[in-house]
């Protein structure tokens, strides 16, 4: 259960998306980010689905893994809908049953904004989808770097990521093991009321915790017997290499930016 | 094996800061290039605080060690744990790596190897453990003896000239035990690597070249396997339990059976007992 909704992000694939850099991708989402706000007319978001579909299309990821990305954002994004739908009260009402009234300007916004929620929810998961944890955390690592300039603590950050990742497994196989244990001591995780559910919760947490942190202090050790000191004077095992089609996408995405300050009204 | 003391402990006495009594107290021994020493005895003779101590991880309150002719300080000790690696009891535990070539690279990166020769000795020392199959592999998917084989990948990278195993084999069945002790033993001989296993196994230490036994923070007896067994009853009075071979040959020659001498091996005694009656 808990394993598909985090493992079952990443979908391996041959595209040219997954084979882009996690850097180039994660400023590319951060550029989108930005100019999804640019549209403002039907002209400019066609544009926008238009070039978000070609992201999922040559990311060659299965619908259903997209689908299934979506599902629980569903709501949300009709919500905001909803809401902008009954709470605009500008331009021509265009429906009336007695008080209820909907204004033209109110389904406009209601369509655009639902749609720029579900554009960037879309290109963030063609994002998870496509990349491995590492390779994100590797990426953020390369693009925070400046920072380490102003004393932000960069390395130690991402390895902080990088071993939360690595644990996550573990944990969810001990997890498993003492929920286990405390079902044969009799507690009951599955029935009951939601607050004795919860309370079943407690003798779960607790070993997990105290295990825990015998682990970290454990790894601590293991990791000083390595020779682990900081970041400095480190140098990297993983790579990460910038091509043409990095260039090239980011590119593309530039053009759209200008297409769209263009077409906007 | 040479007689060249690699490791010096001189008069070594190490006291948690909690606790009343002495973790250790007056230890001194040496430890010489190229052989395997065992350190058994029982949970709380000071065995573990032994390791710690040789790796830099706690020093000692009085006494010194020497590694390699150079005394071990706060200024020495990261040169020093690269000349003695180290394998720890939990396999998942020292586990830091993504996938076990990121794993393997990590003590690389920290001693700032450049990235050519990093990956060379990734591949090379995954090969001597034979793991270099599971390049990709996450630690998850993988058995307790395979990740202890992985870690041991990970100190021979550095190309250490000690590798202190600190209970490694006590997590891990049977099988998995046995991989991992194959492959210190093929590396030991093959790279002329020494061996310090910290253990309450006496099967393992049975195959050792030395043994020493702890007990209450001091060193109890220091000796060969055969010596050490000699102890019988004082051994399992210091909470140890002998191994089955040894115990049976003592148990055959009180039935009068003679035989040659204590069995180590359970392979030994079979065959001196299925030869017995042609020797006669």
């Amino acid at each position: 259960m808990m394993d598909k909704m985090i493992f079952g992000r990443y979908v391996p694939a041959q595209s040219i998306i997954h084979r882009l850099d996690p850097r180039s991708k994660l400023l590319m989402i951060f550029l989108f980010v930005c100019i999804v706000f640019i549209a403002n007319n039907p002209a400019t978001y066609a544009l926008l689905v238009v070039y978000t579909f070609l992201m999922v299309s040559l990311s060659k990821v299965p619908f259903r893994f997209i689908i299934a990305g979506l599902k629980p954002v569903l709501w949300l994004v009709l919500f905001t809908m909803l809401l902008h739908l009954f709470l605009t009260k500008e331009g021509e009402i265009i429906f009336q049953a007695g008080w209820f009234k909907i204004y033209e300007e109110g389904l406009r916004q209601g369509i655009f904004i639902s749609m720029r929620f579900f554009l960037l929810i879309l290109m963030t998961s063609i994002l998870t989808l496509t990349t491995t944890p590492i390779e994100i955390t590797d990426g953020l690592e390369s693009l925070l770097h400046p920072l380490n300039k102003v004393k932000f603590p960069v390395h130690e950050l991402a390895l902080m990521m990088s071993i939360s990742l690595r644990f996550i497994p573990t944990l969810m196989q001990e997890t498993d093991k003492i929920m286990k244990a405390q079902t044969a001591r009799g507690v009951d995780f599955t029935s009951g009321p939601i607050k004795e559910r919860m309370k079943a919760i407690i003798p779960l947490l607790i070993p997990l915790f105290v295990s825990s942190f015998k682990r970290a202090e454990e790894l601590a050790t293991a990791m000083e017997a390595r020779g682990y000191r900081g970041g400095e004077g480190r140098t990297k095992y993983r790579q990460l290499s910038w091509g043409f089609k990095d260039t090239f996408m980011l590119l593309l995405l530039v053009l759209l930016a200008l297409l769209l300050f263009l077409l906007r009204t | 094996m040479s007689m060249k003391p690699l490791v010096q402990l001189n008069n070594v006495s190490f006291q948690y800061d909690i606790q009343e009594n002495y973790a250790l107290q007056d230890v001194s021994f040496e430890i010489y290039e190229g052989e395997w020493l065992a350190i058994v005895g029982h949970n709380g003779s000071g065995k573990s605080t032994l390791a710690k101590l040789l790796n830099g991880l706690q020093y000692p309150q009085e006494g010194t060690i020497t590694v390699d002719g150079m005394l071990l300080s706060e200024e020495t000790v990261w040169e020093t744990r690269r000349m003695i690696g180290m394998v720890f009891q939990n396999p998942d535990n020292q586990f830091v790596g993504t996938t076990v070539q990121d794993d393997v690279a990590f003590g690389l990166e920290n001693n700032g190897i450049a990235r050519d020769d990093m990956i060379e000795r990734v591949n090379s020392s995954l090969n001597k453990v034979k793991m270099a199959q599971f390049l990709d592999q996450e630690p998850h998917h993988l058995s307790g003896g395979q990740k202890q084989r992985v870690a041991i990948a990970g100190v021979i990278a550095l190309r250490p000239s000690v590798i202190i195993l600190d209970e490694a084999t006590s997590m891990l069945d049977p099988r998995g035990r046995e991989e991992v002790l194959e492959t210190v033993r093929e590396l030991k001989e093959t790279h002329n690597m020494t061996v310090i296993s910290i253990t309450h196994d006496l099967e393992e230490a049975a195959k050792a070249d030395r043994i020493i036994v702890m007990n209450k923070g001091k060193l109890y007896r220091e000796g060969t396997p055969e010596e050490i067994f000699q102890m019988d009853e004082e051994l399992v009075k210091l909470g140890l339990d002998i191994p089955f071979p040894v115990k049976m040959s003592k148990l055959l020659k009180e039935q009068g059976i003679s035989l040659s001498r204590h069995f180590l091996s359970e392979e030994e005694l079979v065959a001196e007992l299925w030869t017995s009656y042609y020797n006669k």
